[in-house]
């Protein structure tokens, strides 16, 4: 089309119909919420249902975009309890939690992961969310894997900013969620901004001799 | 699995060997054991996987079960298999509650059956039955820093209630 060919009204109209105008963040959320690459990691039974049923092509979590699962925590950004957390993984998922990169989400899949479930006794951990945070819990034992999927869009509107209430409009703890309480996860508090400020000056100015003797 | 009066000849056959080794029989719902004075188990363990006749040269489990409150508290088991005949015995030693302190002891049978080497660390992380002579007893599936035996039947099961939509209201 060439300058001139519409006027007026007729160029309102064509351009409201053809351009969207949204907020950089929103965009860069949009995106991350639909292209997440979770972690090849399963912990026990679920995981027949999350990591290995929902990518196959009868359920295809690649029409969400998430495909594409790492082998490396380093590359993931999600990560799927899927199953019970023995005292002695709990370290270990920690610690694969620890080396994802920011932002990343996880998600607690099943009654054991979220609760313990049966397993109610001094090897499990009653519930992942005592040693990491947990964005989304998905009830079953094992849940289905459509649960997992609608669980999984649940996050990508969580991710988008938009999260569903969940428990919070049975107990009405509207204003409770984190991102109400001071922005999403990926996005630092003011406090945390001001402890990264403090320690990156520390490092680029490192204290005189007089400071570290006084 | 041998009926009960080969049952009563394998021990009079050790009888002549090692007398007194085998305290009892018992042959109950089918199932053959030799219990075994604890302090000699070895000589029979040994005796069954050597002499031709038997040859139980397998060990195809070896577990501990807490009979509390029976006392002797402690039974090993050892489960032994001839597969030529396709025949298993099982052995049982039954030990003592040594009380809060002390830990219950049996010899090792590592020497005579390799895989017992796992079986006795197993059976150590779980009741705490030390092998005399097990070259490395140590935990084997709970976290090296694990305080307690848990599948002791004294010990607390764990875990915490938890609140569900038919119990909130009675928990609040």
């Amino acid at each position: 089309m060439l300058s001139g060919d519409l006027e007026g009204d007729d160029l309102e109209r064509y351009v409201e119909e053809r351009v969207v105008t949204t907020k950089l963040k929103d965009l860069q959320n949009w995106a991350r919420s639909n292209s997440i690459f979770p972690l090849t990691f399963g912990l026990a039974c679920c995981a027949i249902e999350a990591p290995i049923s929902i990518v196959t092509a009868r359920y295809d979590l690649a029409r969400f975009g998430a495909e594409a699962l790492r082998a490396s925590p380093r590359q993931a950004d999600l990560i799927i309890l899927s199953g019970r957390v023995s005292i002695k993984m709990a370290p270990v998922v920690r610690r694969l939690y620890d080396q994802m990169l920011e932002p990343k989400w996880a998600i607690s899949m099943g009654a054991c992961s979220s609760s313990g479930g049966m397993f109610s006794n001094y090897a499990v951990v009653q519930g992942a969310d005592k040693f990491m945070p947990i964005d989304l819990h998905i009830p079953g034992c094992p849940p289905r894997p459509e649960a997992v999927l609608y669980g999984f869009t649940k996050l990508q509107r969580k991710i988008q900013g938009n999260p569903d209430p969940g428990w919070r409009q049975r107990y009405n703890a509207h204003g409770t969620e984190e991102w109400a309480r001071g922005g999403p996860r990926s996005e630092p508090s003011d406090l945390e901004l001001a402890a990264y400020e403090e320690a990156r000056r520390a490092v680029e100015e490192p204290p005189s001799a007089e400071a570290t003797r006084a | 699995m041998p009926d009960a009066p080969g049952l009563e000849l394998i021990r009079g056959e050790i009888e002549v060997d090692h007398a007194g080794a085998v305290l009892a029989t018992s042959f109950d719902r089918e199932q053959a054991a030799l219990i075994a004075d604890p302090t000699r188990i070895v000589e029979v363990l040994s005796w069954l996987r050597d002499q031709p006749a038997h040859g139980y040269r397998f060990l195809s489990s070896l577990h501990v079960a807490d009979y509390l409150p029976a006392e002797p508290r402690f039974g090993v088991h050892y489960e032994l298999l001839n597969r030529e005949r396709c025949e298993r015995v099982r052995v049982k030693a039954m030990l003592a509650d040594p009380g809060e302190e002390a830990s219950p002891e049996i010899d090792s049978c590592v020497e005579l059956f390799p895989t017992a080497q796992f079986q006795e660390r197993e059976a150590f992380d779980f009741f705490g039955v030390v092998f005399r002579g097990n070259p490395d007893l140590t935990r084997i599936l709970l976290p090296d820093d694990y305080v307690g035996w848990p599948q002791r039947r004294d010990f607390p099961v764990g875990g915490e209630p938890v609140t569900f939509t038919y119990s909130e209201r009675a928990r609040g």
